[in-house]
């Protein structure tokens, strides 16, 4: 009953935070409303978007996520697969984006030969997005939106 | 393969929407904006607002938001890096579902426990709550209410809420979420050494020759000093990682010597080192002669469960935990004798080779070492012992205090340190490592707070675990929880949790941004300010105390926890909360409200609002007319300064990138106990372990024992819990996050392929995880980070979808009570459906 109650919820939610109707513990977003007593069925096991088109940057800095699948690829003290394509001499042949200039750089900000090894693990800050819809809008604002929707000045 | 995704791409070679960001197809037509004043961006540093690392971020704000965030380059501790979570900050405070107004329980207009949420004014709202602390505290006593927090809780938040507690409503019953998480370090620290955290620092790694991580996943949960790690093993190639876990994770992926042990035998395999060393005459005699005492400590200490399990009343030493008692160097050698390689080797199913190759990292005269651990250690029901344990190898061979060798204890929270520790919101604590039971340190706080003699309770109060348990039987009747989601977090959420939150004796508030778990079990919500939304202050691993300043305002009534805490004070007068006798000796408090007593004391409100920053908000100090958080902050220094655990003056804070106390003649100091590093060791003794009488550190005698449950014939599997590298905590913040939450979506339920096999269950297929409290649905996964040996499953806990709470076991830690999420009985059954 609750499952089948979840999008009543999920609207309720939307009248309340306006200021109107009520609801119960059913309220918890990242439950898709069940009750903390329940259990639900699990969703299947997602597949990785492997579609290796670019993805717009929330901001200038944010590390850009991965495009495509990355099962199997070894990045151990012994091999590191994404540099294979990534890295600076390799992106002629790869036509993948080289590694940015920052990740030459030790912690003094000195540039190296090679990729600096602190820069090394590349999933502590790149990782990739499984084939699946947010169960929670973000209401983030794009500076360039921000920019686009004020009036120049006179 | 190359090739083809490039041929791929541009085969499909079509404009990729920006959907996401809310920009058209119009934006390609768009003429660059140069125009300084509307580029600009406000950028600030702020401490992030996940793990115990401390990095140190710049936040970009335009507009009244938060649009940008990096590593601040500035940072000692991260040098321009964050993680993949640190990079999406400025995305955690815009979950479209952000509360908005305090919610109450209501029907027909009023309260009720089983009624359904309905917004209601913080008038209301502060007026219902009061209302149900007055009547707890009249009918049962200030045990009677309860306060669960954490080490998410700026310093100042902590501070305010232990104050109100203690010195307000007379009651211990204040506990953070840091019980679950840093107690055996705590007393782990109290036992060896006296005082409170680590005596080394970050500095350590890039100073240091070998590495061990003693459970401990720091590729994931410390990504950060990870890397820091990760660049010193690549870059110095004679360097050593050793890592010790019960399943693989990605710390193996850079393993010089990795070792899967079996659950528990960590205790064991400590005790093998010091025999290893004391075997192979390796004991570096001229420190541990002069720096050193030996103690045997209590065994058969019990589990931490409820007094009447059978476990408990089986238990020789259960009510006498911690006790110790002195032992010569010559029994201590006889005592760790019996742990000889081949048992240790079969026990702990290390192959023989690895064990001596760990022992000589830290037996080797010439190689410096740093030990790490995180809960692998602390989340244990003999963590505490595992702390005393690790301090034995590293005292024993003097490698302690100096640059690159470190016996080092992370924390998981970003002021699990800051605030739970050193502002000392435990039951039994008081700032600067003092304790309610001891009649000098209650004295001290009732004099820096100024308040009458004996308004502090002797006892302490509930310790975590014992909140739920108190909760369902009854015993705490109102109770408030700020900063952390305990419904989630909390083990056997079944038979503890779940019962008390909805105990109808029992009346609980949620202080929090979003409708999290535990905010669905409560009977009123309030919507709170976070991370940059407010001025404040943490506490990192390494002693490390950051600030950053108010950058945006809180959506629609949100309040901060700190002006919750201090506002709430308004609506109690002594004569509600505190003893009669002690008003009647001291009449001048009669009639007074905790609010004038606590905050408008002459000290807390001491700076005016002219000192706060010209530059950003500061909606608390505004809204009560003082610089709250300097006065605060100010007079919690009182407590540490000249007590080896001195902080610089506030305004300092604002201009460094953090500074590691004690803060002496204003240089922070790197690492604790060694002469010439730090202040407080006297001329000529070389090492001072102050915290103690004497100055000695205590090697301790502690045997290995047995976990409170281990797998059998129907429960037939280890389960461990924990966290993944894209999630914080319980996901509240970090599911919010598109990027995040596609990163790593639902729980699973991470097995051996045998194990899969073995059970007739295949990758992907859904199944139950079952122990003797309850049971999840998940689905297999046999491949990926996790690699668990046969007969061990890993699941995290991030997914409020998958409450793996439910079946974890309460068991604790005698001494710490931490909770032991690292170890209990499972079974894993098919659902039948797809």
């Amino acid at each position: 009953m609750r499952i089948s109650s979840f999008c009543a919820v999920i609207a309720a939610v939307g009248v309340l935070l306006a200021g109107g109707a009520s609801l119960s513990e059913e309220l918890i977003t990242l439950r898709n409303g069940l009750s903390i007593d329940q259990e639900a069925a699990a969703p299947p096991l997602p597949k990785v978007e492997n579609h290796d088109k670019r993805r717009v940057r929330n901001f200038a800095e944010q590390p850009p996520t991965i495009p495509h699948t990355i099962r199997g690829y070894e990045v151990t003290r012994n091999a590191n697969k994404c540099l294979s394509c990534h890295s600076r001499i390799q992106t002629g042949e790869s036509q993948a984006p080289m590694v940015s200039v920052t990740h030459f750089m030790d912690r003094d900000n000195q540039v190296l030969a090679t990729v600096s090894p602190r820069r090394y693990f590349c999933n502590q800050c790149h990782v990739v997005q499984e084939d699946v819809k947010p169960l929670v809008n973000n209401d983030f604002v794009d500076v360039e939106l921000m920019l686009r929707n004020s009036e120049a000045p006179q | 393969m190359k090739l083809t995704r490039r041929d791929y791409i541009k085969a499909n070679a079509v404009a990729v929407a920006a959907g996401a960001a809310g920009l058209g197809k119009e934006a390609e037509a768009a003429n660059l904006v140069t125009d300084r004043s509307r580029t600009n961006l406000t950028w600030s540093k702020a401490a992030c607002r996940f793990c115990g690392t401390g990095c140190s971020v710049m936040v970009g704000t335009k507009d009244g938001k938060v649009v940008a965030s990096h590593g601040d380059v500035k940072a000692e501790v991260n040098r321009g890096l964050n993680c993949v979570k640190g990079y999406f900050l400025s995305k955690i405070l815009y979950g479209e579902d952000r509360l908005k107004t305090p919610l109450l329980r209501m029907k027909d207009g009023q309260y009720d426990k089983n009624g359904d949420f309905a917004p209601v004014s913080w008038e209301t709202a502060f007026d219902v709550m009061a209302e149900k602390f007055k009547e707890a505290i009249r009918k049962n006593g200030p045990t009677a209410i309860g306060m669960f927090g954490s080490g998410q809780w700026t310093v100042w938040e902590g501070y305010a809420a232990s104050k109100l507690m203690k010195a307000g409503f007379g009651s211990n019953n204040i506990e953070p979420n840091a019980r679950h998480c840093m107690a055996s370090a705590v007393a782990g620290f109290m036992r060896t050494f006296g005082i409170d955290e680590p005596m080394g620092c970050y500095d350590d790694i890039e100073a240091t020759d070998a590495f061990v991580l003693w459970g401990s996943n720091m590729a994931e949960m410390h990504p950060i000093l990870w890397t820091r790690l990760t660049d010193r093993r690549l870059s110095a190639p004679d360097t050593r990682v050793a890592v010790l876990s019960t399943y693989e994770h990605r710390c193996f992926d850079l393993a010089d010597i990795p070792m899967v042990f079996t659950p528990q035998t960590d205790l064991a395999i400590l005790n093998f080192i010091a025999n290893y060393i004391i075997q192979n005459d390796r004991v570096n005699w001229d420190f541990v002669d002069q720096h050193v005492n030996f103690r045997r400590g209590n065994t058969d200490i019990g589990y931490g469960l409820r007094p009447e399990h059978p476990l408990e009343q089986k238990a020789a030493n259960a009510d006498k935990a911690g006790g110790s008692q002195e032992m010569t160097f010559e029994e201590f050698r006889e005592f760790v004798a019996e742990y000889s390689l081949e048992k240790v080797s079969e026990l702990s199913g290390v192959p023989e080779q690895q064990l001596v190759e760990l022992a000589e990292l830290y037996a080797d005269p010439d190689r410096k070492v740093v030990s790490f651990w995180t809960m692998g250690f602390n989340q244990h029901t003999r963590g505490v012992w595992c702390n005393n344990l690790i301090y034995n190898i590293h005292l024993l061979v003097g490698k302690i205090a100096t640059p690159g060798n470190s016996p080092f204890s992370l924390t998981g929270q970003p002021s699990a340190c800051g605030t739970a520790r050193e502002v000392g919101t435990f039951s039994h604590r008081l700032p600067a490592d003092m304790v309610v039971t001891n009649p000098k340190h209650r004295a001290f706080a009732e004099k820096v707070w100024n308040i009458p003699a004996g308004v502090i309770p002797p006892k302490p109060g509930f310790h975590a675990a014992q909140h739920n348990r108190m909760l369902k039987d009854g015993k705490i009747n109102a109770y408030w929880v700020q900063c952390n989601n305990n419904m989630q977090a909390a083990a056997n959420l079944n038979e503890e949790t779940w019962p008390g939150y909805r105990n109808p004796e029992a009346f609980i508030v949620v202080s929090d941004p979003y409708p999290t778990v535990t905010a669905g079990a409560a009977d009123l919500i309030l919507p709170t300010a976070m991370w940059v939304e407010k001025e404040g202050a943490y506490g990192n691993a390494e002693r490390r105390t950051q600030f950053w300043h108010q950058l945006v305002k809180a959506p629609g009534e949100s309040r901060s926890d700190l002006w919750q805490l201090v506002e709430f004070s308004k609506r109690f007068t002594t004569d509600e909360v505190w003893p009669k006798e002690v008003l009647s000796a001291n009449p001048a408090f009669k009639g007074k409200t905790l609010y004038e007593v606590l905050f408008r004391n002459g000290s807390v409100d001491r700076f005016p609002l002219s000192e706060t920053s010209p530059d950003y908000d500061n909606d608390e100090s505004a809204d009560f007319g003082f610089y709250l958080q300097k006065g605060l902050f100010e007079e919690y220094a009182i407590f540490g300064r000249d007590h080896g655990h001195d902080l610089a003056p506030f305004e300092r804070y604002h201009e460094e990138r953090g500074l590691r106390w004690p803060v002496v003649d204003g240089k922070e100091t790197r690492w604790r106990f060694r002469e010439g590093s730090d202040p407080y060791v006297g001329k000529g003794k070389g090492y001072e372990f102050y915290g103690k009488p004497d100055g000695r550190a205590v090697i301790f005698a502690l045997p290995y024992e047995p976990p409170a449950e281990s797998p059998d014939e129907e429960y037939d599997l280890w389960l461990c819990t924990g966290r993944v590298l894209e999630h914080w905590h319980s996901g509240s913040m970090t599911q919010r996050v598109p990027e995040l939450y596609k990163s790593f979506p639902d729980a699973v339920v991470y097995m051996h392929p045998k194990d899969a096999e073995s059970r007739g269950l295949r990758r992907g297929q859904e199944i139950r995880v079952v122990s003797r409290r309850g049971e999840i649905v998940s689905r297999v996964e046999t491949r990926g980070r996790n690699k668990p040996p046969e007969g061990l499953v890993y699941v995290p806990w991030f997914d409020a979808s998958q409450l793996i709470n439910k079946v974890t076991l309460d068991a604790t830690d005698p001494i710490s009570k931490q909770t032991d999420y690292k170890k209990c009985a499972v079974k894993i059954v098919a659902t039948g459906r797809a």
